[in-house]
């Protein structure tokens, strides 16, 4: 009977459990607070009602009451204020070498992508007991990647990147829902999140056909584009050498630091003026209009695989450019 | 005092004068209220209406009874037209307009004739509204979220985004008006200390709407000028920043959920003590924390914006900024409930309001705490507990404010009675119908269902059902009381000066009031809610 009539959504990420506690807590909290409110309106109600109480005693009010009820709420809420902070913080930050999920939103579709390559359409496979990271970004409008069963929800705006992350802990299909109003088919914009055993998913991962991996696209592109004729990899070019930059804090001409993050590879990419780096001119035209959203990720995700790799993640840093690429095509 | 039986003869400012002309050009505090009470009763059932095609739109999963593209007109025209056409200038207007000349013992409001300026410009803004509404209507969502307002959508953004845009000033005026009237025009002896708390309340409020809603009218008239002449402010492929955008709206539309509720609470304090024949339970506490609320108000409106991209750091700033204004609303809570101790309570239909308040409030306000809390918001933001939690302060605290504050000053408006026994059968019908139509979406949005959605996955009916259920018994009780409400001006048992026996300077007037409100101007010595010297009517009239 509960089938169609449930009343706890389903938990199958490490965040899931977190939210639940406090929010059991301040379920708790707050149906303390609300009857004891009830039964005193309740009591009194009962208690002072006109034909049992014909003539009200007056009080003006009492400091020490008014003292304690400020005080003591304001205590409970600061609590609360640094439970829910604090997985917050957890929610927000990425662990480092978390497999990465490119994502791309428009009207009104979920376009995914995998490191090696495999694209997805409203649907994404993961595996259980790994941590996964999702780079996101719009075509169009704002929209919002929201797993109920993860606990997580992240904002998708055009013009740049946002980030969410998850470790899913049981296998199961769960709902991927569209949360930020998009227009006409902003309830159709939904999908689901297919979790799958370990083994299972290597057998998913080689079942796809892909094209390489996002990172040799992104190199592709790279090439096509003409990119290295500045940023040379052997010796200094007009550019700078991007081997070991991504992740690292930059020094810019103008005397700022900036972080080299997804963003900031982005906007290098369409307004090259914007953040100069320390000894190089502007002089490195704009690819707005260029390059779509997708070959975008993919020159993302070969810059982030010139640097080091973070700890326990697989793969080496790929070879240069200059030093031509001899990495197997699957 | 006037409190003499009233004679058919007597002059008040409903028979003074007749005919379109005396009410359309009339500068009389009172007879404008009424005029608001007429554009905000039509504008309030145009937004219902709405409501009720959402409602049973969404007793299938399916999207069967309307196209997608008009299901989201109606929640966009739904959210407009009841935020900025009904609840904002709902009880300032009416209630306010009537009551504050008459609360501080004052002949008029400071500026007259502005005031009936203030009634034009709604008026103008209500009929661009409708006609907004009638030659298509608009999609955005109430929030004008961009660059999805300003780029994409194909809908009369620009006819809704002025018409807000001149709602705007009525309120600014609205506001104007009455700072200026409780500051310089207190009675004599009539001091702040001495000031009934729904002045607190309204002089609370009317900072808000100075101060606040000059940066919606310029976001509006940002957002018309990048959709009309392609400037590059808020969508990001012209050069422009959608958060920016989300930052400008709610720096606004924060502090007007505050526009929203202050005044409810200011109704509550004066039928709290009246129907319990007590003071109010700390006076500088419940006037205090309306000041406080107006402050702190202003700093918490990134709340709404912890999954829309902004810093890790300035999400934990305002999620701590939004405890601290839980707290005032907390105290009020407090002291109301502490009022009723030792008192000798009657429960007329404003008390029944009033008691339907503090619960449904309480509720409102314990909600706001999980999505106070970041890690809970993650999960619940853009879902349906969202709606249940702006719906319970909103509705189930500002319109049943609103409906109490009525009822009580309905004799004084109208004078003349409402058949009581209905009236606490409709307030009862209100606080069942709200609690079947919101409950439900509190757990809907725990469970995941977003807001927004004209189609959803057939695990979340039973609770659709449940709340479209409860919304038709919501329509019963808002119809109810317009009925007997117009039903009593003709056939209702006429009204003295003071039916409940209340304290505050109104009801030392006529009931309905003259023209200039008091025969002669009222010396104040006295505290508000004396009611230790205020007779107790031996029975409260029963219309």
């Amino acid at each position: 009977m509960f089938e169609n009539f449930p009343l706890w959504p389903a938990r199958a990420a490490t965040t899931s459990g977190n939210v639940d506690a406090l929010f059991i807590f301040l379920v708790l909290l707050a149906g303390f607070m609300s009857l004891a409110i009830f039964v005193m309106i309740l009591v009194f109600a009962f208690k002072y009602a006109h034909s049992r109480n014909p003539r009200a005693e007056q009080i003006h009010g009492s400091l020490p009451l008014e003292i304690t009820w400020s005080a003591v709420p304001l205590v409970i809420f600061m609590v609360i204020f640094a439970w829910g902070a604090v997985i917050y913080f957890q929610e927000r930050t990425p662990p480092r070498g978390a497999d990465e999920v490119y994502v791309v939103a428009k009207q009104w579709m979920w376009k995914l992508e995998h490191q090696q390559g495999q694209r997805e359409i409203n649907e994404l496979h993961v595996p259980v007991g790994r941590d996964v990271k999702l780079i996101m970004t719009s075509q169009d409008v704002i929209h919002s990647f929201y797993v109920p069963a993860f606990r997580i929800k992240q904002d998708v705006l055009p013009g740049r990147y946002t980030t969410a992350w998850f470790h899913a802990t049981k296998p199961g299909v769960y709902h991927l829902f569209c949360a930020e109003y998009c227009g006409t088919a902003h309830s159709g914009m939904i999908g689901q999140i297919v979790v799958l055993e370990p083994a299972q998913y290597q057998a998913w991962l080689s079942g796809g056909v892909t094209s390489g991996s996002l990172a040799a696209n992104g190199e592709t592109i790279f090439q096509q584009l003409g990119c290295p004729t500045c940023h040379r990899f052997d010796v200094q070019g007009r550019g700078p050498n991007l081997v070991g930059v991504f992740g690292k804090s930059i020094q810019l001409e103008d005397g700022r630091t900036v972080l080299a993050d997804e963003n900031y590879v982005r906007e290098s990419i369409l307004s090259p003026a914007a953040k100069v780096v320390s000894g190089f001119k502007p002089i490195m035209p704009t690819f707005q209009g260029l390059v779509s959203e997708e070959q975008l990720t993919a020159l993302v995700a070969y810059i982030k695989s010139l640097s080091p790799p973070p700890t326990g993640a697989a793969g080496s840093p790929r070879l240069a450019p200059g030093t031509k690429s001899q990495e197997p095509k699957e | 005092m006037a409190t003499v039986a009233v004679t058919a003869e007597r002059e008040h400012y409903l028979n003074t004068d007749y005919g379109i002309r005396s009410w359309l050009l009339t500068t009389d505090h009172k007879r404008i209220a009424l005029l608001y009470l007429i554009v905000i009763t039509l504008f309030f059932f145009v937004g219902g209406f709405f409501a009720l095609l959402i409602r049973l739109e969404l007793l299938t999963p399916a999207g069967d009874l309307v196209q997608p593209d008009t299901y989201n007109k109606l929640f966009t025209m739904h959210g407009q037209v009841m935020v900025f056409f009904f609840l904002i200038p709902s009880i300032p207007a009416v209630l306010g307009n009537f009551l504050i000349p008459m609360m501080v013992g004052a002949k008029d409001l400071a500026f007259p004739r502005i005031n009936l300026l203030s009634w034009y410009l709604l008026v103008a803004a209500g009929l661009m509204m409708l006609y907004c509404i009638i030659t298509g209507g608009v999609d955005t969502g109430w929030t004008f979220y961009t660059p999805f307002s300003t780029a994409f959508s194909n809908t009369k953004v620009i006819e809704a985004g002025l018409a807000i845009f001149i709602a705007g000033f009525s309120s600014i005026l609205t506001g104007l008006n009455f700072v200026v009237t409780i500051h310089r025009m207190r009675a004599p002896g009539l001091t702040w200390s001495r000031l009934p708390l729904f002045v607190w309340s309204m002089y609370a409020t009317s900072i808000i709407q100075l101060l606040g809603t000059p940066v919606l009218a310029i976001t509006l008239l940002l957002v018309v000028f990048e959709r009309a002449f392609n400037l590059g402010i808020f969508d990001p492929s012209r050069g422009g920043d959608p958060l920016l955008f989300q930052h400008l709206f709610w720096f606004y539309s924060h502090p007007a959920v505050y526009i929203m509720i202050l005044p409810s609470m200011g109704v509550i304090s004066e039928i709290i003590p009246c129907f319990t024949r007590k003071r109010i339970f700390g006076y500088g506490a419940v006037a205090m924390s309306s000041i406080a609320i107006a402050v702190f108000g202003f700093l918490v409106w990134a709340h709404h914006m912890f999954v829309a991209g902004i810093s890790l750091y300035s999400a934990m700033i305002f999620s701590i900024l939004s405890y601290l204004v839980a707290v005032p609303s907390a105290i009020k809570v407090f002291n109301w409930t502490a009022t009723m101790y030792k008192g000798s309570i009657r429960f007329n239909t404003p008390m029944l309001y009033a008691l339907g308040f503090i619960g449904l409030f309480t509720m409102g306000g314990l909600t706001g705490l999980f999505l106070a809390a970041l890690g809970i918001d993650v999960h619940v933001t853009d879902t349906y507990f969202v709606i249940a939690h702006f719906h319970y302060i909103m509705v189930g605290g500002a319109v049943m404010g609103y409906l109490g504050g009525l009822h009580y000053w309905w004799p004084k408006i109208s004078g003349r009675l409402y058949p009581e026994w209905l009236g606490k059968f409709a307030a009862l019908t209100v606080f069942l119908g709200f609690n079947l139509t919101f409950f439900p979406q509190f757990i809907l949005g725990y469970l995941g269902m977003p807001r927004r959605y004209w189609q959803y996955p057939p695990e979340f009916q039973v609770l659709n059902v449940l709340s479209t259920a409860g919304s038709t018994i919501l329509a019963v009780g808002y119809v109810l009381p317009m009925i007997y409400f117009l039903w009593s001006m003709r056939y209702g048992k006429i009204a003295d000066a003071n039916p409940w026996g209340a304290a505050g300077l109104e009801w030392k007037a006529a009931s309905p009031p003259p023209v200039t409100n008091f025969e002669e101007t009222p010396e104040v010595s006295w505290e508000a809610y004396n009611y230790d010297e205020i007779p107790a009517p031996e029975e409260v009239p029963v219309g």
